[in-house]
């Protein structure tokens, strides 16, 4: 199960509660200013109340809660030029890929079973593998079984929009409150460069028309979505040379039409996934192609940057993949769904984000009146918002950018195979992690040995685990005082 | 007159299944396959047959 965190265990004495204490995450997304804004302050209250616990969608969220995608949809009524659903593997994490399709009774066995064991979760979503709104009967069962069994858990779908305005009132009456749609143009000329066909009532339809009915469905659908108060996140896919200008168009669009928060996405194109933009060679945005679209966006739509493009059956936090320890044939024949787990893992989250939101509060502060210029520091963590994994055995760096305007989050780098395994760490494979850290300035970690430390000081990034265990923002906001020679006193929490 | 599905080519969406107007397709093993009983082709209902408009896979939906 879920790793150690020290600095938490240490705090109590109480042996259930610090088993629960190391349950806060062991792996994960752990960004701030990413999702929507920082917290309850910063928005209406009923609004805080739907996102606070939602990963996908607030900052603070994520630090803590985990969500669950069930396959349980797996038609579709379109065909997007970046998706090949023939294609199932196990070890690649990416939106359409599952290894096994469920049936609404086999989705209630596996939530009712995760719930039971992961008590950080919070959140079941529909994301396909088709489309959660085209596939209805299945979702709507699913939801309907699952909200039976588990009343406060959040329901949650992904659509392409097209059948999403035939569902709205249906969603509305079962509480889905955060709803997904991918919107990739609102130009149907650039639409035509994505989408080859449309299903709609039924016939088949192509080339301008496809994506001129799948345009005004995805703004009808949005335009419900909004005037109902349901949360709507935008998700489009950067594709150069096709919509990567068009997106900050896109932006605006759906942030006048009410849209919550809008996650612009990297194409994923490889030949081997046999989609068409892999076998035409048409590739994906660089780190700071995707990072230059995204700045333009600001101040329009939230823009979300800890999105990690997960399967369609997914199971954890955002970042970690547990699904693999709950396939179908792991699962119990009878289940009964036990709440008590979960609900004390919420009190005790509950009191854990007030002290790191305090944190982080006093270090953008701090910075704001002393920062010069801006630096970009990655981080290895293991989730709960610290800095706790070790440079060779970090995934993903998360990267954060500090300066006049605080701490904030920029996005992940993967890492390929991490550097270090069984103690021996690979020349080639650092290399390649430093290929991976190009533009950073600084990486805080927990542990880092001395050859790294070395190469990557070659390389001009500076290393450092004299931060270990803090809270990154105030680890962050530490570093750059002690660089810059700035007053900024200790805030290590 | 009916369709059938080429089963080595099928994504198992099962969108072909509810589309069907005369419910002639049904899971079977690990894989759709249409009653050539039942299909009509979709006359008297659709312009075109629903499962081939539908599917996901080019020629995976075809004439008997």
């Amino acid at each position: 199960m879920s790793g150690q965190l020290v600095a938490f265990d240490d705090l109590f004495n109480d042996a259930s509660q610090a088993t629960l204490r190391s349950e806060i995450p062991s792996s994960g997304c752990s960004s701030s200013s990413c999702g929507s804004s920082a917290g309850p302050g910063d928005m209406p209250p009923e609004v805080w109340a739907k996102i606070k616990d939602h990963p996908c969608y607030s900052e603070e969220a994520h630090h803590y809660f985990a969500r669950m995608h069930v396959a349980v949809a797996p038609a579709c009524n379109i065909q997007c030029n970046y998706c090949n659903r023939k294609y199932d593997c196990a070890n690649e994490s990416r939106p359409g890929v599952v290894s096994e399709k469920l049936t609404p009774d086999q989705a209630l066995r596996k939530v009712v079973t995760v719930a039971n064991e992961v008590p950080q979760l919070s959140v079941l979503g529909i994301a396909g593998p088709g489309d959660a709104c085209y596939d209805w009967k299945k979702t709507k069962a699913t939801f309907e079984a699952v909200s039976r069994e588990i009343t406060d858990i959040k329901l949650c779908i992904s659509t392409n929009g097209l059948a999403l305005p035939d569902h709205v009132d249906e969603l509305a009456a079962m509480n889905v409150d955060h709803v997904t749609i991918t919107i990739n143009m609102v130009d149907p000329e650039i639409g035509t460069k994505i989408y080859p066909w449309i299903y709609f009532r039924n016939r088949r339809y192509t080339g301008l028309e496809a994506s001129q009915i799948l345009h005004e469905r995805q703004m009808q659908g949005l335009e419900m979505l909004t005037s109902r108060g349901i949360l709507t996140k935008i998700n489009s896919v950067m594709i150069p040379g096709v919509n990567d200008e068009h997106l900050k168009v896109v932006n605006a669009e759906v942030k006048k039409r009410g849209a919550f928060l809008h996650n612009i996405m990297p194409l994923i194109s490889d030949p081997a996934h046999g989609t068409h933009y892999g076998l035409t060679g048409q590739r994906g945005p660089t780190h700071a192609e995707l990072k230059a679209l995204q700045d333009a966006c600001a101040g329009g739509a939230n823009l979300m940057r800890h999105c990690r493009q997960c399967r369609a059956d997914a199971v954890g936090l955002l970042g970690e993949d547990r699904g693999q320890e709950f396939t179908l044939d792991q699962l119990p024949n009878a289940v009964h769904y036990d709440p008590a787990k979960r609900e004390a893992y919420r009190e005790l989250v509950a009191s854990e984000r007030g002290d790191h939101v305090a944190a982080k509060t006093r270090a953008a502060a701090e910075l704001k009146e002393n920062a010069d210029r801006a630096i970009l520091v990655a981080i290895a963590t293991k989730g709960g918002g610290r800095i706790n994994e070790h440079f060779g055995h970090a995934r993903e760096f998360q990267v954060y950018e500090a300066g006049r305007d605080g701490v904030k989050f920029i996005g992940h780098r993967k890492v390929e195979d991490t550097y270090c395994l069984g103690g021996f760490g690979e020349d080639a494979t650092l290399d390649s992690v430093i290929r991976t850290l190009e533009g950073v300035d600084a990486v805080l970690c927990s542990k880092v040995g001395d050859c790294p430390r070395k190469d990557l000081a070659k390389a001009g990034i500076a290393v450092t685990d004299a931060y270990a265990f803090d809270y990154i923002e105030a680890a962050i906001a530490s570093y750059y005082a002690s660089e810059h020679a700035v007053p900024v006193q200790a805030l290590s929490a | 007159m009916a369709y059938k599905i080429i089963a080595s080519q099928c994504t198992v969406c099962g969108a072909c299944e509810f589309e069907c107007p005369t419910a002639a397709i049904k899971m079977k093993g690990d894989t759709y396959i249409i009653d050539a009983a039942k299909c009509v082709e979709c006359v008297g209902h659709f312009d075109k047959p629903q499962c081939a408009e539908v599917c996901p896979v080019p020629k995976t939906c075809v004439k008997v």
